[in-house]
């Protein structure tokens, strides 16, 4: 009777977060499986099935190409800049020094703050005119007379301009979860390599890093997971320009299916790395579990 | 092999100071315990000996080098941690080759001596595993096998048997004493439990609050406490306190206590006369007491109330109540009492202790 009730109660109380993810995660997940091989456009949801064209043609366009090269280039390049400035940061907040817990909650900052918000800030420091980079360039004498960098206005810098800001996004996520992997090693395993004779670069590479390595796994998927399907720092500083140059996938997808209306083509887009992102959620569910052993 | 010498050895922390004045000389090939309850010091000292802290003021040697200065790695130490601090990652052979490694051994070299310790400890079939395949007992020897290997002049054992279960501790103990008497190494062991201690020690370090209270061989410190905290907490279950008035009565001492009288024994009268009507602590240990038949030695016998009785098999404890005082009297198991009954106690005068209860020191026999 009791364990029915328990059960019942049990349901129940699933029920919302259940409700949650069919509506809001799992209907439009299908529907975009289902758009994605349609003629569908906004405003006449056309249901003829044509199979795998709008991933042929979206694979034609340049603009695709471009926004798919961009998209592994983003990843890879602000994956490895917050895996190496996160081990940096998490080293250096691990130590005990005054004020630690300020400066501790001063990096959580970007991670905190709104991302629209801080955005604004940015596009003031990569400004065309008022460019805080480009006055220190100047006055520390790196710029000759005439020479300037147009941060947004430039395919290339475009590019460096929005790894930067999803660097500085993301590494306050990055340095927490190697902070805690760095506390989870007692202290008691680097004392007993002190004594085996173990020196700094000894204990890093055999000891510390070693140890760290599921935990750095679990961090490096979830941030590679996390930059795939983001395109809000695309959006808000670049709107993937200029000239389509500094789109990725997601951001394409938006302008292409939400912003243009061809809902099929923007469905094939966004789906177009979901084989790739299943097989990391599925390593990344499997290592966590793993982690947790450890 | 080599002595270890600590001279005014303190360590000071941000609000305490941990380590006050030791000074310990720890000869070679010998088996040293620091004993004491938590917070006494012990594994800070310890720890200054490995290196892993540094001494605030003092000097520690190892064999003829003052040590202060060295990295623990260049002190020719190894250390067992009370969590085994083994390397999760790597084999248990990896595990105790690492130091090897970090010295650039030669591989055969290492080889051999991991060999020969696993050997020595019964875990050659273990050589492949990781330590999360191993039981706490399996982990334990593993990690005295990560010091044996280095053929070390010293060893550190940092409360090595405190995460075993009670039957494996005692297993293990006695493997350790077989250990070091095969090894003959000087080694310095840190414990609270002082039956670990007592069992293991060629001497006994007694630390309370940061300093030694005594040093000295297990039963020289079981039978002559220099003071009140070594004779209570040395000795299971531990000695009795009584606190006492001493009166002179028709040319003899005697210890008074509300409802107790006992006669202070002739060989002691002369160092305690000092303390006529004043207080002094009198300590006797449980197995010191015994049942006594009728009232054959009326001065050194009391009546008491029993409270509890607690049979272990080869002895009885008593909780028992003499006049407003507690005692704990360790008896024959042929000893037939009920609680609520009324005994009658004998002590042995000769293994009474007395302490002065201000500087709390032991009165000595002699003066």
């Amino acid at each position: 009777m009791n364990m029915k009730r328990d059960r019942f109660l049990g349901a129940v109380l699933l029920l919302p977060a259940l409700a949650f993810i069919a509506l809001l995660v799992g209907a439009p997940f299908l529907m975009a499986l289902v758009l994605a091989v349609t003629t569908s456009s906004a405003g006449s949801l056309d249901v003829t099935f044509v199979g795998l064209q709008n991933f042929r043609d979206v694979f034609g366009s340049p603009v695709f190409r471009t926004a798919l090269r961009n998209t592994l280039v983003f990843t890879l390049a602000s994956q490895a800049a917050v895996i190496l400035l996160g081990n940096v940061l998490a080293v250096a907040l691990k130590k005990a020094f005054r004020g630690r817990s300020f400066v501790r909650f001063l990096i959580l900052m970007p991670w905190a703050a709104p991302i629209a918000l801080s955005t604004l800030g940015w596009l003031w420091i990569f400004d065309s005119t008022f460019s805080a980079i480009n006055w220190i360039l100047k006055v520390s004498g790196y710029f000759g007379p005439g020479e300037w960098y147009y941060w947004l206005g430039d395919t290339a810098l475009g590019m460096i301009a929005v790894v930067t800001v999803h660097v500085w996004r993301m590494l306050p996520f990055t340095t927490v979860i190697i902070l805690a992997g760095l506390t989870s090693i007692p202290e008691e395993v680097h004392e007993a390599a002190d004594i085996d004779g173990a020196g700094f670069f000894s204990k890093l590479f055999h000891v510390t890093i070693p140890m760290m390595l599921p935990i750095l796994f679990v961090a490096v998927l979830f941030g590679t997971v996390f930059t795939f399907t983001d395109m809000s720092v695309v959006y808000l500083l670049t709107r993937g320009g200029p000239y389509n140059s500094t789109h990725v996938l997601a951001s394409l997808a938006f302008q292409e299916g939400v912003l243009g209306g061809d809902v099929g083509r923007g469905a094939a887009i966004a789906l177009f790395l979901l084989p790739l992102l299943v097989v990391m959620a599925v390593l990344m569910l499997r290592r966590s579990r793993r982690a947790e052993v450890l | 092999m080599a002595r270890v010498v600590l001279k005014n050895l303190n360590k000071k922390f941000a609000e305490t100071h941990a380590v006050k004045d030791v000074s310990l000389t720890i000869e070679d090939r010998e088996f040293v315990v620091l004993v004491g309850p938590s917070g006494c010091g012990k594994t800070t000292t310890l720890r200054m000996i490995a290196g892993l802290e540094e001494a605030t003021s003092g000097e520690i040697h190892i064999g003829d080098r003052r040590v202060n200065d060295l990295p623990p790695r260049d002190r020719d130490i190894a250390m067992v941690f009370q969590s085994y601090a083994l390397y999760p990652h790597m084999t248990v052979y990896d595990n105790m080759a690492f130091g090897l490694k970090m010295r650039k051994f030669p591989r055969r070299e290492i080889e051999g001596r991991v060999r020969d310790a696993a050997e020595i400890l019964g875990i050659q079939d273990l050589l492949g595993r990781k330590p999360r395949q191993l039981s706490g007992g399996q982990r334990q020897r593993v990690a005295v096998g990560r010091a044996i290997v280095r053929h070390p002049r010293v060893f550190l054992f940092d409360e090595p048997l405190s995460n075993l279960d009670a039957k494996l501790r005692v297993q293990m103990r006695v493997e350790l004493k077989r250990l070091h008497d095969r090894l003959q190494a000087t080694a310095v062991y840190v414990t609270h439990d002082q039956v670990e201690a007592m069992t293991l020690g060629d001497r006994v370090v007694v630390m309370h609050d940061g300093r030694v209270q005594q040093v000295g061989e297990p039963l020289e410190v079981y039978g002559a406490p220099r003071n009140r905290f070594v004779a209570g907490f040395i000795g299971s279950p531990s000695m009795n306190f009584l606190e006492t008035t001493v009166a002179e009565s028709a040319g003899a001492l005697y210890a008074e206590a509300p409802g107790i009288r006992l006669r202070v024994p002739a060989e002691r009268s002369k160092r305690l006369s000092a303390y006529t009507g004043r207080p002094v602590t009198l300590g006797i240990r449980p197995e010191d007491l015994c049942s006594a038949a009728g009232d054959d030695s009326p001065g050194f016998s009391f009546e008491a109330v029993v409270e509890v009785v607690e049979p272990l098999g080869s002895e009885i404890l008593l909780d028992v109540r003499a006049g407003n005082a507690s005692l704990v009297a360790r008896v024959s198991p042929a000893t037939r009492v009920k609680p609520h009954e009324k005994i009658r106690l004998a002590f042995a005068p000769e293994r009474i202790h007395f302490f002065d209860p201000e500087t709390e020191e032991a009165i000595p026999l002699s003066i």
